[in-house]
């Protein structure tokens, strides 16, 4: 039936890439490239934990930017893909890259026992439950002895490929962009594919989505899913990085900081997560200087921010 | 067989009865009204009718299957589509992407055919813009494919709810009040294009309005409501004579 209706050229394809943001990201792509060439040992690491932030802000960003579920316990599947990892590499010496696809299915199996029963009802459940999730994770990695209890997990391996081993902060800064720039590549296609677009119409009016078609429950699960997932490739690296990891790294304050990146720069949009997550990381060191102030310049900045750029940094033009 | 079979359906909201045994039916390619005054429970029905609600009681059938109690989404899925009584865009998104959302239904590609970007991946993607665009050129509205849907008239926002109900490929719309808030000239307009829709497309029509020359003009088959109750079901003329329905709308003269 739908034949019937007058055809007509299909319309002029919005631009999807600007050059205002192609521009800026490929200045930053180069600079991120050659910076462990120039810069000292201390920047190199400080460069990789942004690195880190940016990918975990990019998949909490899927939960809170597209989806709009408010998850405060984010960390723990950071921590499920950590433990993993380690525990595969220490304990039962699998090789590294092995241990991925296993962790990313645990954060599979992790994000459907609190999302399936959880995400049926409206978000602030969610948050609640999430960040309750969030300590049991961590508790429960304090207390099996498997995961090293208290004071953690030691002697994970280091990865090697191709008979080359990570071991230096360079090496690791390179694992840590490769992983950053394959996850924003994963947040592009989906956002502009049909299950994203789905979790736009499910954060701007659930009941409008649900009425045109769009399976509210599955297309929340599938966000939350995919977010667990990408914490959790994040955890297997960050966990083969320190070689050491203890249930201090998986706490409330961590979900808070992913979260506070998402928002920082601009909830929803790519780069502003991206300029968000570099923040969250270089914020503490930039202030080193302030001494026991730190706290306190940190937290004014952060409400300056709020009141002068309430949808932060970088906003999205669609909010 | 009709299309749409409503039988004896009962609705109540704790001890509150909203729908009492509402029975009535719509014919394949008629367009057929709702009326009744405020509070008569013609949402409510909607409601009912798109898995919102869920029924006490009683059945409701669409093309011979039963939908009584399905989600909302399978309900679209399997072809009633619906406008809402406000409108309900999701108003930061593009007009373009508001009317895609209908095509979702109708399209499986998921997110790893989306990450390892698949051929058929493209193609179905290129599928739900070119029908979500015909349905815009249908309304009328496809000059402002682009823009933010917030950001449109008042009319061409009802024009582009039922741009994105009509992109589900329904076989029965519902349309919640459509002429609510229009000026005389956007009404006509309105009654040309819910014609159009039923003679062009073969979707079948089932409107709730308060505006009774435009349900007059329009429909083959009237079912009034009040206070939960069918009172009257029947032609425009027959309706417009009952007694019962004379009195649901001016009172009795005692």
């Amino acid at each position: 039936m739908i034949d019937e209706v007058r055809t007509m050229p299909t319309a002029v394809q919005p631009q999807l890439m600007r050059w205002s943001v192609v521009l800026p990201g490929l200045a930053a792509l180069a600079a991120a490239l050659v910076l462990p060439q120039f810069a000292n040992g201390y920047v190199t690491e400080v460069a990789t934990t942004a690195l880190l932030y940016v990918v975990l802000c990019l998949g909490l960003n899927i939960v809170v930017g597209y989806a709009g579920l408010l998850d405060l316990g984010y960390a723990a599947f950071f921590a499920v893909g950590a433990y993993t990892s380690g525990i595969l590499t220490a304990e039962f010496g699998f090789n590294f890259w092995l241990t991925i696809p296993v962790a990313m299915a645990a954060a599979c199996v992790a994000g459907i026992i609190i999302g399936a029963p959880t995400l049926r009802l409206r978000s602030d459940y969610l948050a609640i439950v999430t960040l309750g999730f969030g300590e049991i994770v961590r508790i429960i990695a304090r207390n099996l002895d498997i995961t090293g209890g208290a004071s953690g997990l030691i002697g994970i391996e280091r990865p090697e490929i191709f008979g080359f081993r990570l071991m230096q902060v360079q090496h690791f800064y390179y694992a840590f962009l490769v992983l950053a720039l394959l996850t924003a590549f994963v947040c592009l296609s989906v956002e502009r594919s049909r299950m994203g677009r789905a979790w736009f119409y499910v954060r701007y009016d659930e009941d409008a989505a649900a009425g045109i078609g769009i399976n509210r429950v599955t297309a929340k699960l599938q966000a939350y899913m995919m977010g667990a997932v990408i914490a959790s490739v994040a955890g297997c690296l960050y966990a083969a990085k320190m070689t050491a990891i203890s249930p201090e790294s998986f706490t409330f304050n961590q979900s808070l900081l992913i979260l506070l990146g998402v928002v920082l720069g601009g909830i929803g949009r790519i780069p502003g997560v991206v300029l968000g997550a570099v923040l969250v990381a270089l914020l503490p060191e930039v202030l080193r200087g302030a001494g026991t102030y730190r706290p306190l310049v940190t937290a004014v900045a952060l409400l300056a921010i709020m009141l002068f750029r309430p949808n932060g940094l970088w906003p999205d033009k669609r909010v | 067989m009709a299309l749409l079979e409503v039988r004896d359906l009962r609705l109540s909201f704790g001890g509150l009865k909203v729908l009492h045994d509402i029975s009535f039916s719509v014919e394949k390619g008629a367009i057929n009204s709702l009326i009744g005054p405020n509070g008569a429970g013609k949402t409510s029905l909607f409601n009912c009718l798109t898995g919102f609600y869920k029924p006490k009681g009683g059945s409701i059938s669409l093309g011979g299957r039963p939908i009584t109690g399905l989600p909302p989404h399978r309900i679209t899925a399997l072809g009633l589509a619906r406008t809402f009584q406000n409108i309900r865009l999701f108003k930061e998104m593009t007009v373009l992407e508001n009317a895609m959302s209908g095509q979702h239904c109708r399209s499986r590609h998921g997110i790893m055919s989306a990450i390892l970007h698949l051929p058929a991946q493209r193609r179905e993607e290129e599928a739900i813009r070119a029908t979500a665009m015909r349905w815009l050129d249908f309304v009328g509205i496809e000059q402002h494919a682009h823009r933010r849907a917030g950001g449109l008239s008042y009319g061409d926002q009802r024009r582009l709810e039922l741009a994105r109900a009509l992109a589900s490929t329904p076989e029965l719309i519902l349309l919640d009040e459509p002429a609510a808030g229009l000026n005389e000239r956007e009404k006509l307009d309105l009654v040309h294009l819910i014609r159009r829709i039923r003679d062009e497309t073969g979707v079948t029509v089932l409107l709730i309005e308060h505006d009774m020359g435009l349900v007059m003009q329009l429909s083959e088959k009237i079912v009034v409501f009040d206070y939960g109750q069918k009172i009257a079901d029947g032609p425009p003329e027959a309706v417009r004579t009952d007694p019962r329905v004379i009195e649901a709308y001016l009172g009795t003269e005692e």
